[in-house]
């Protein structure tokens, strides 16, 4: 059975991109068959973090409109044997995704792939609700900041009204907390809400605590998933929360300040 | 670092205000979009109700969705015309 997971949070620039990139790659490498697709419709990507970028050749408005097959605009990840990337167009028509077109494409991808995740534009618009209409699983992502947490909260309320499953009245859109750009050290000095914090509000169980971390900006720079990166503690939480998704027992890291490490402190920052 | 900030008076902490206007905002929200489809309608009846009575202005009512526990509290505040502009208030 595939499973379609909406990467989503209501706010921009929370990280739905880099976790889309880092999640795909991390199912993919651990043997399942997996599709990122790009629903950003006018602000493709997704290619770009994930360095396919000049691969590009039709895109998701292509195939919805009949003019290329699935399979020409998939692109076959270099890396990873078992991740394709569908990106987007630069169309700048928003309302291009059009649900029955959408919804044809969806099937044919449920068919091939055994993992579909769907990266979500920001906002509560057309966009975003094509990118979540589908999902069977939905993955919030949200920063320990009042916005992104308000944010999230609305389009907690929009998975259980707009998805698919809500209309059929069926089981409800499984929901993952995953709080990124998280800083334990500004959590202790009680500049930051905690995970704690954020749960109380949300009440989503979490799938993932990601550190603020300079090797995301160094990742996206190159085009590698984060994930690829084993040295950066963002990558091994990305890691971590893929495993969690698989049904892994993990214990959270990155929820308190690692100890200083004089090695590490005297040889630069990982 | 930790020694100092023991020494050092705190800083207040700007976490907790900011879960507090967070918890704060989103219950309303959350009261708002609950009865947002009848509670326009609900508002609108009762004037009319209580104008067969008495004078009250379009202003003159409130109605709230509130919570009290796990339970749903709809309030309904009518102000009356009169000397001492005396609030009647029903649950």
């Amino acid at each position: 059975m595939s499973k379609v997971i909406v990467v989503t949070s209501g706010k921009g620039g929370v990280g739905k991109t880099t976790t889309a990139a880092a999640l795909g790659t991390g199912l993919a490498l651990r043997g399942h068959k997996t599709v990122v697709i790009d629903f950003d419709v006018g602000l493709r990507n997704l290619d770009l973090v994930m360095g396919c970028e000049r691969r590009v050749v039709f895109d998701f408005i292509n195939v919805i409109n009949g003019d290329a097959k699935l399979n020409q605009a998939l692109i076959r990840d270099k890396r990873i044997d078992k991740l394709s990337i569908f990106p987007t167009s630069q169309t700048r028509d928003k309302d291009a995704l059009k649900r029955e077109g959408v919804d044809r494409v969806m099937d044919e991808l449920r068919a091939e792939f055994e993992y579909i995740l769907c990266d979500s534009p920001a906002g509560i618009e057309h966009g975003a609700l094509s990118a979540l209409y589908h999902a069977d699983h939905a993955i919030i992502v949200t920063n320990p900041e009042v916005s992104s947490v308000r944010d999230s909260d609305r389009i907690i309320g929009i998975l259980a009204s707009k998805s698919r499953r809500a209309e059929r009245k069926e089981a409800p859109v499984m929901e993952h907390l995953l709080l990124t750009r998280y800083s334990p050290e500004r959590v202790r000095r009680g500049e930051m809400l905690s995970l704690d914090d954020v749960k109380e509000i949300l009440a989503v169980p979490i799938l993932g605590i990601i550190p603020e971390s300079e090797s995301v900006l160094k990742a996206s720079n190159t085009g590698t998933p984060v994930i690829l990166d084993p040295t950066s503690p963002a990558g091994r939480a990305y890691d971590d929360a893929v495993a969690r998704f698989l049904g892994e027992q993990r214990e959270l890291r990155f929820e308190k300040e690692e100890r200083r490490n004089l090695f590490r402190m005297l040889f630069g920052r990982a | 670092m930790r020694l100092l900030e023991y020494i050092l008076p705190q800083r207040p902490r700007t976490a907790s205000v900011a879960k507090e206007r967070l918890m704060l905002v989103l219950a309303h929200e959350h009261a708002g979009s609950e009865g947002s489809e009848f509670l326009p309608a609900l508002r609108n009846d009762l004037i009319a109700i209580v104008r067969k009575y008495v004078a009250a202005k379009d202003d003159a009512i409130e109605v709230k969705l509130g919570h009290q526990g796990k339970a749903a509290v709809l309030e309904i505040s009518i102000e009356l015309p009169g000397k001492s502009g005396r609030r009647a208030h029903a649950n």
